[in-house]
């Protein structure tokens, strides 16, 4: 099997794990879609709509894990741009206009992006560790949401062509769904079809080694914040449009926490190097189902977070190699005891 | 002080995979005695203290403990039976008192709480019996690196160590600090103890030491008296005058037909404070220039200034006939220069990602990331160089991480290769890895040079130096203190005769 497969043969077996949980609990109408009056539905299509901001977040953050960062400000940032779009809309007497909406969007993406520069700027510039350069934006940035709404929540008005970014259909599919596939599209081309996947995968590696092979290590740390900010915005977008609303202090609260999550569940380790992007969208998609499945099972909603960490704690044990081969160990042959690589010398220097 | 030996060990042999780290070593300490083990880098001093410490188990070969044969499978184990280790780093831990650093893990008890009075007095008499004086209450952190090293010794010394070895334990002191160090290593030979020394500053060693073990690639050169064996003697056996049996390496003419021209690398005064004394250094095209010293010698540094991984604050260097300013490695892959670092596998590679990878990340570099080599080109490429480098296994998706070292080695020359570099500087190309590979990345050397390539060579073994240089730099002390041109010159003992003579005018 080759080694990328091996990655998804965990999180794909609990995702199906998951999902026949629930047709064993609901019956087959959980997975199969359905279509009433030219929309999609179905408890699965709507678990896919509501990950898409999560979805968005989570490739972003993929990206940045690879270079051995973290991105602890999408949640603030996530609010940022909600806070933009919303805010700008509201101001004006016609909410329809379609150039208002243009450029309501438009700015919200400009302002996240830059705001994604900057912790990139910090990271990769001034030196400062990833965790604390995202964490000053993580409590910052509310801050600054709530400055832009003025302690408000702006509410805007529901015939506005701005809340189709969250309810709306296109070819019946909802418009969430379509974003997150065209950005998931869009990152995988842009990671695999051109060197930087290998680029980030190297300065995630091994960075001195990077920097001596004359990597633009920088640069692309930079980039990578920059998408992930982006990605962080758009997400707000379609929160702040499905609710008609955006509210500074809750809209993607905690979200970069199951971002991280869906990361690692989908097999990128958070020491940086190889990442999956199909890993991260299979993880966001369990993180989505567990809470359908909580309630499907008849469990009640309070069980939410602690069914979460199990269900985490099951794949950071599946996914442990120390753990697997304790648990084969009896099942084995008598491995062949594998050499410590040559210790040498660290030259003085 | 008997002359029965307390640690006797015979015929150690120790592999790692590919690479035979330890073949056939014989050790032997005896009680009050101060030993060095001496040997440059990969020369086996760490793997045999390992193997005596129980972190490596040998593959063949016996040890003797006070005449008793031992096996150690842990370093605890090793530990228990008397032997104990005092690292460079300082294994304390720094928030807690001297005396509770001294007595952790075995703390006296008054019933089931920690009796604090009676483990301050034993601190207390501990440290007075090997001659320093601490306020053993006060955190270990508010006392220097020397004296926490002294700490650490007596804690080793406390729990009945019958052998102490200490492994470059002056690397991070001061010349006063040393001399306390040693003032106490003194005092425990005096008592009894008998001690590993491991260190690569010859005047240390010169100074404390009774008798000398020296290791050359993982095979023992011999033992002397300190007394007898003068330093040149040592830095002969240590740099080795022997030729290990390679091919016969045939170096063109048309390496040397170039002298007229304008040299490809023109350092001046190139220099940076604390690392490398300024230097002179010329690179004419299709030459290899060797740098022979010993280790910590400034071989390294002065090649991390042309290949722009450090960056110069004296003189200048210019190549190709223009100044280079803004030196980086990114510029310098754009100007052609390639550079190999020693460290394969935290400076060189990407150990998780695939062979394939690794070959094209220099090439991949330079063109930006927008601009991806195309899979077809590239696999040729990359195909096309595994077979010319003969790497093995010849699987070009393999991470590589699970390689050998000489083919690790050869990877990463592959990777400089694709570039067509005009200067290729390699660190310690043939270090720990098999004589295979090692014979191959020679012989690579000379054809390159021959096609016109200039190569920068540093190399621990004098031999390979004296073997591949049309010209030779020596260094001794972070300062580069002759270049050797004539090939009368460039033999072993006028290399060690040239860094001796220079430590005798100080």
């Amino acid at each position: 099997m080759n080694p990328y497969a091996k990655r998804l043969m965990w999180p794909v077996l609990i995702l199906v794990a998951l999902i026949v949980v629930n047709i064993a609990a609901t019956g087959i109408d959980f997975i199969v879609p359905s279509v009433n009056d030219g929309r999609l539905g179905g408890a699965f299509v709507n678990i896919l709509r509501r990950s898409a901001p999560l979805m968005l977040i989570a490739l972003g953050m993929t990206l940045v894990i690879a270079t051995k960062g973290i991105d602890l400000s999408v949640g603030a940032v996530y609010a940022i741009g909600a806070a933009i779009a919303c805010q700008m809309i509201i101001g004006q007497e016609d909410q329809s206009a379609a150039g208002l909406i243009f450029s309501a969007v438009a700015l919200a993406l400009i302002v996240t992006a830059v705001i994604g520069a900057w912790n990139g700027t910090m990271v990769a510039y001034f030196g400062i560790q990833p965790i604390v350069a995202t964490l000053i934006l993580m409590i910052a940035g509310r801050g600054i949401a709530q400055l832009i709404t003025g302690g408000q929540i702006p509410k805007v008005q529901d015939s506005s062509p701005f809340t189709q970014i969250g309810r709306g259909e296109i070819l019946t599919i909802p418009v969430p769904i379509w974003i997150a596939a065209l950005v998931f599209v869009a990152i995988a081309l842009l990671t695999r079809k051109t060197a930087l996947g290998l680029l980030l995968e190297s300065v995630g590696g091994n960075p001195e080694a990077s920097r001596l092979a004359g990597i633009r290590s920088k640069g692309i740390t930079v980039l990578v914040y920059l998408v992930c900010g982006l990605c962080a915005g758009l997400a707000g977008l379609i929160g702040a449009a499905n609710l008609g609303s955006a509210d500074a202090n809750n809209g993607g609260l905690w979200i970069e926490l199951d971002a991280i999550l869906a990361v690692v569940i989908g097999g990128t380790a958070l020491l940086g190097g190889r990442f999956y992007l199909l890993g991260t969208v299979i993880g966001v998609v369990i993180i989505g189902t567990l809470d359908d499945t909580i309630i499907n099972v008849g469990l009640s909603s309070q069980w939410q977070f602690t069914a979460k960490a199990i269900v985490v704690f099951a794949v950071a044990l599946l996914q442990s190699s120390e753990f697997r081969g304790w648990i084969l160990k009896p099942f084995k042959p008598k491995p062949e005891i594998a050499a410590p690589a040559p210790a040498e010398e660290v030259p003085a220097k | 002080m008997s002359d029965d030996p307390i640690v006797q060990m015979t015929g150690i042999r120790k592999d790692f995979t590919g690479v035979r780290a330890l073949d056939g070593v014989d050790f032997t300490l005896r009680p009050g005695e101060i030993h060095a083990i001496m040997g440059e880098n990969g020369a086996g001093k760490s793997t045999l203290i390992k193997v005596l410490t129980g972190v490596h188990t040998p593959d063949a070969g016996d040890i003797l403990l006070d005449g008793k044969s031992v096996r150690f499978h842990s370093p605890g184990a090793a530990q228990s039976a008397g032997i104990s280790t005092v690292y460079q780093e300082v294994n304390l831990t720094d928030n807690l008192s001297v005396a509770e650093n001294l007595f952790a893990g075995r703390e006296p008890r008054l019933g089931p709480f920690i009796n604090f009075r009676a483990m301050r007095r034993k601190a207390k008499a501990l440290l007075d019996d090997i001659g320093i004086d601490l306020n053993v209450a006060a955190p270990l952190s508010s006392y220097s690196i020397a004296m926490q090293q002294l700490v650490a010794i007596a804690r080793a010394v406390d729990i009945e160590s019958k052998v102490l070895i200490l492994d470059e334990p002056t690397s991070s002191l001061d010349r006063d600090e040393v001399a306390v160090l040693l003032g106490v290593m003194r005092r425990l030979a005096e008592q009894g103890t008998a001690m590993v020394f491991i260190s690569h500053f010859l005047e240390q060693v010169y100074d404390i030491s009774d008798r000398m073990t020296v290791l050359r690639n993982g095979k023992l050169v011999g033992e002397w008296s300190t007394a007898d064996l003068p330093e040149n003697e040592l830095i002969g056996h240590m740099l080795g005058r022997e030729a290990v049996v390679l091919e016969q390496i045939e170096r063109t003419a048309a390496a040397h037909q170039v002298e007229d021209e304008t040299p490809l690398v023109s350092a001046t005064g190139l220099g940076r404070k604390g690392s490398i004394a300024p230097y002179d250094l010329d690179v004419r095209r299709g030459e290899v220039v060797g740098l022979a010293g010993l280790l910590g010698s400034g071989r390294t540094e002065t090649i991390r200034l042309i290949a722009g991984a450090d960056r110069a604050d004296s003189g200048s260097l210019a190549f190709d006939g223009a100044k280079v300013g803004g030196h980086n490695p990114r510029t310098a892959s754009a100007r052609g220069i390639a550079y190999c670092p020693e460290n394969r596998k935290t400076e060189g590679l990407v150990g998780d990602l695939t062979v394939a990878e690794n070959m094209i990340l220099a090439m991949q570099a330079s063109r930006g990331w927008a601009r991806t080599i195309p899979v077809a080109r590239r696999d040729k490429l990359v195909a096309e160089f595994i077979e010319k480098l003969d790497i093995r296994p010849a699987n070009p998706d393999m991470p590589v991480k699970n390689l050998s070292g000489g083919n690790q080695q050869k990877v990463l020359l592959a990777r400089w290769m694709l570039i067509e570099p005009k200067l290729l500087i390699l660190d310690e190309p043939t270090r720990g890895i098999d004589v295979g590979a090692k014979a191959d990345i020679q012989k690579l050397v000379a054809e390159l040079s021959a096609d016109g390539m200039a190569v920068l060579f540093v190399s621990a073994e004098l031999d390979e130096v004296t073997r591949l240089s049309d010209r030779i730099a020596v260094l001794r002390d972070r300062e580069l203190i002759a270049v050797l041109e004539s090939e009368a010159d460039m033999t072993t003992e006028k290399i060690v005769d040239t860094i001796v003579a220079k430590g005798g005018e100080r």
